[in-house]
């Protein structure tokens, strides 16, 4: 049982797989505890190949851990969870409003009811007049805006949010964490985000976990203890530069550590 | 670096092209022009080399006198039951393969242990020459219609089965992992991930098989001559009448096309959410 106000509970998280080429045993994630409150934006950050994509897909229930318990709140209404995944995850045969309906339509939702219900987040997330095209028609913003609609649409108590801008160009990025922490604003949902961008996590978050190169594990957890509603400009303050150093130097020890490793598997 | 430095403007080689009225139409329609060009090009060479005497007509007839054995030809009754005859071995052999090939060919790519099983034997199959199994089949069922429905059954069944069992079996992972996680059931799944991410190659394995059935008339049918377009052929070869071997070959020819393009238009509409792809 989840104690109060917790949105997100894992502890004691191990990964291990077995490499198919060298099979060789590889530890992934070395140890995981986290919490999350419910309400609170939270971002792991940490050099590629630390696994934090992989604890992403954890708490999803897609991959299972060789160790530990992940606990998600249980929905009153509407799924525990629901996952915004990286680039190019929409159906491509399907319109952006099929799409978005999707989740509800797997939970025995009539299709015209789903996509009646799926509308209003259409237009939260500024796509009203796209929902006739196909996915193919839409720019990389908005196919992540879909995306990001699609995972609301469901209700969830916990919205995880797997590298979703990575994609994205560098200006294209700036504006979506900008409209993120505006839907975020308005629908007020736990998140569970996973970036290398050290800028995008403290911009979004409450607070930022630090993870360790492969094997992963928590080497920090900062709490962003900058005002709310937040602006792109924040970004250029003493204040969030000052986050910025901090947790890169965490990263970049990590970096050196393994002498250039890390970039050989993601 | 001095005042003598000279700019060249940029001459795209294209943009001189084309300026005038006929060069923008021609370059409309380029391809069906051309393209008529080269048929009735290629078949005035044929009919002029034969009245020149330079081809031999006795042998290879000329465009002219096909039409004429083919006008002559319609006005035959037995000519039209064979066309009922090799219309209804095609129809039946095909559309037989067909309902059957797709429903195995999606069980086969997902039951990953199920086609481990039935793999050896597609593989085997598929390679092997169907039409050298025709004396087997007439052994087993008789030279009558039914021998040639099997020869195109097993034609077509084949070309279809391989390539939705492929389709299947590379379905993109990502799309399975979005599934799962909105907690699609299994039937889902496969309606909104499996089938429309398979129906490219099922179409492509569709147009493959059109070939590979007609193949299957006219071998079972000269094989075993008692009704059919390819009896046409092989009567009219020892009566030496080119023209009406190749009327009756112009018929296969014909049914292939129209059939292609037929599946052709299904494809498109299957797949109207991808972006068109211009040639070049």
């Amino acid at each position: 049982m989840l104690t109060g106000g917790l949105a997100l509970s894992a502890k004691e998280i191990r990964m291990e797989y077995r490499d198919r080429q060298t099979r060789q045993e590889l530890v992934a994630i070395e140890r995981m505890d986290l919490d999350i409150p419910e309400g609170q934006f939270v971002t792991i950050v940490g050099p590629s190949g630390c696994g934090k994509s992989t604890f992403a897909k954890i708490v999803n229930g897609l991959l299972p851990a060789t160790h530990g318990t992940v606990e998600v709140r249980k929905a009153a209404n509407g799924r525990d969870h629901a996952m915004v995944f990286q680039d190019s995850s929409l159906f491509p045969w399907y319109s952006v409003l099929s799409n978005v309906a999707y989740g509800l339509v797997c939970q025995g939702v009539s299709k015209k009811e789903a996509q009646e219900r799926a509308m209003p987040l259409i237009r939260l997330v500024g796509l009203d007049g796209f929902e006739q095209k196909y996915p193919y028609q839409l720019s990389g913003g908005m196919q992540q805006r879909a995306n990001l609609a699609r995972a609301l649409t469901v209700d969830p108590e916990l919205l995880i949010m797997d590298e979703p801008f990575a994609a994205l160009d560098a200006q294209t990025r700036e504006l979506m964490q900008a409209e993120l922490l505006r839907i975020w604003n308005a629908s007020n949902k736990t998140v569970l985000f996973i970036t290398h961008q050290i800028d995008e996590a403290i911009f979004l978050s409450d607070r930022v976990v630090v993870m360790s190169a492969r094997p992963g594990r928590i080497i920090a957890d900062i709490a962003i203890d900058l005002p709310r509603p937040r602006e792109l400009r924040v970004k250029r303050t003493p204040e969030f530069v000052a986050y910025e150093e901090k947790i890169w130097n965490l990263i970049s020890i990590q970096l050196t550590s393994v002498g250039g490793r890390t970039g050989e598997a993601a | 670096m001095t005042a003598t430095a000279t700019m060249r403007p940029v001459r795209n080689p294209d943009a001189r092209r084309h300026r005038t009225r006929p060069g923008r139409w021609f370059r409309r329609h380029e391809r069906v022009v051309l393209g008529s060009v080269g048929v009735i090009g290629l078949l005035l060479i044929w009919e002029i080399g034969s009245r020149m005497g330079l081809i031999e007509d006795f042998f290879f007839s000329r465009p002219t006198s096909i039409v004429a054995a083919g006008i002559k030809e319609v006005q035959i009754p037995r000519f039209w039951n064979d066309v009922r005859v090799s219309g209804f071995e095609f129809a039946t052999g095909y559309i037989g393969a067909v309902v059957l090939a797709i429903p195995i060919g999606l069980i086969f790519g997902w039951y990953r242990r199920v086609s481990y099983m039935a793999d050896p034997w597609l593989n085997l199959l598929n390679s092997l020459p169907r039409v050298a199994l025709l004396p087997l089949i007439a052994l087993w069922i008789g030279i009558g219609i039914e021998s040639k429905i099997a020869v195109v059954f097993l034609g077509a069944f084949f070309s279809v089965v391989i390539p939705t069992v492929q389709g299947v079996r590379t379905v993109d992972r990502r799309f399975l992992d979005v599934a799962h996680s909105f907690g699609a059931s299994q039937r889902r799944l496969f309606t909104s991930v499996v089938l429309p991410g398979t129906v490219p190659f099922v179409v492509t394995g569709l147009r493959l098989g059109i070939g590979r059935g007609l193949i299957g008339v006219v071998v079972g049918e000269l094989y075993a001559q008692t009704d059919g377009l390819g009896v046409i052929i092989s009567r009219a070869s020892s009566n030496l009448q080119p023209d009406r071997m190749f009327f009756a070959i112009l018929i296969f020819t014909f049914t292939g096309i129209v059939g292609v393009e037929s599946l052709r238009r299904v494809e498109r509409y299957f797949q109207r959410w991808r972006p068109v792809r211009e040639e070049r």
